[in-house]
């Protein structure tokens, strides 16, 4: 096993997979944050709250899907690699299945008339799910009028430049790192 | 059948890379490769099993595994999912236990700061590809508008809302 700053004793390969086999298989809705937080925080105390924000902005800042890169860094600082692999496959296990049955039943049904009107209104509803999900996590981690002009370049760049989005992302992602590059004197992040 | 293995793995592989901030930064480049380069499935339809997706426990990018299935069978559903995950996983891996290290490093803090926007505004850009194709007449922007609003105001599950969007859809858009 491969020593991480470990927070907690030891905790079994079997224990991490059940629970995020748990938050994998409960967390509809697309909150996974939320489940992930009662879970290891509250639940388990394998990780306390200000460990698990700053593992949550490392996930942010990657790429890879929050809910696995979490899986991946909890189940890392408990168990090492091992213990990544169990989370990771625990956490995207249920999903999967699931989306498997219902691409098979959407492919044989998803001509319906009845069908297609429900997934019109479902995709509507997403459409305001995953705004909502957007505007919550912009209040959180943006700042300012100029995080503004970065997201409206970074639209900008994808929707009305087609741009494709590796390079709006290397291209506006650049300029953002050097526009809060470190300055001398300043010990946080909090440039401009 | 199998022909389309390679092509999946390439592609997703590709796209898992793009997920900074979340999987819908991927959206517009999904829409492209898999609907106008590769043919796997039509705009409609990925729309619909993206919304549905999202409603799915776990990550909420689970519907590539259908888009898998439909374009290789089983075997391409399991190739999707390991091309997905793979290369991210062990990114966030290797980073995490070197992001840990590098604590007193300066440009940590910058390239946090400095993602933060970019990544919000590729998850903008990700919901409007999806609203080009779902948001089409003032029935699906109605529901989009009140489930936004609702789940702004209160701490409803949102599985809750995108159901009362399906009834909707299913009383409204026949």
């Amino acid at each position: 096993m491969n020593e991480t700053p470990a927070a907690s004793g030891k905790v079994g390969v079997g224990e991490i997979f059940g629970a995020f086999l748990l938050i994998g298989a409960t967390s509809f809705g697309g909150g996974v944050v939320a489940y992930l937080r009662s879970s290891l925080v509250e639940k388990h105390q394998w990780v306390d709250d200000k460990t698990f924000v700053e593992m949550l902005s490392i996930s942010q800042s990657l790429p890879g899907l929050n809910a696995t890169n979490m899986a991946i860094l909890v189940g890392d600082r408990l168990r090492g690699a091992v213990g990544a692999i169990a989370a990771i496959l625990g956490v995207c296990l249920p999903g999967a299945l699931l989306m498997y049955v219902v691409g098979t039943l959407y492919h044989v049904h998803g001509s319906r008339p009845l069908v297609t009107a429900m997934l019109h209104g479902v995709a509507a509803a997403a459409i305001g799910l995953i705004l909502a999900t957007t505007v919550q996590l912009g209040r959180r981690s943006l700042d300012g009028i100029y995080d503004l002009v970065f997201v409206a370049l970074a639209v900008i760049g994808v929707n009305r430049l087609h741009l494709s989005v590796p390079y709006v992302l290397l291209g506006v992602g650049a300029l953002g790192i050097l526009w809060y590059r470190p300055r001398p004197g300043q010990t946080e992040g909090s440039g401009q | 059948m199998n022909s389309q293995i390679p092509a999946l793995i390439r592609v997703f592989a590709y796209l898992s890379l793009l997920t900074v901030g979340g999987g819908l930064a991927a959206f517009p480049e999904l829409e492209i490769l898999t609907v106008n380069v590769h043919h796997w499935l039509t705009f409609p339809q990925l729309i619909h099993l993206y919304s549905v997706g999202q409603m799915a426990p776990g990550p909420n990018m689970m519907m590539i595994v259908s888009i898998g299935d439909w374009a290789a069978g089983l075997p391409g559903a399991v190739v999707v999912l390991m091309a997905f995950f793979f290369p991210t996983a062990l990114f966030a891996l290797v980073t995490g236990r070197l992001w840990i290290r590098l604590e007193k490093w300066p440009w940590r803090a910058s390239i946090q700061r400095g993602l933060a926007p970019v990544s919000i505004g590729l998850l903008l850009a990700g919901c409007l590809t999806l609203a080009r194709g779902a948001a089409t007449g003032l029935v699906t922007v109605g529901i989009a508008v009140v489930v936004f609003t609702v789940l702004l105001r209160s701490r409803i599950n949102p599985a809750l809302l995108v159901l009362g969007g399906a009834l909707v859809g299913l009383l409204a858009l026949r």
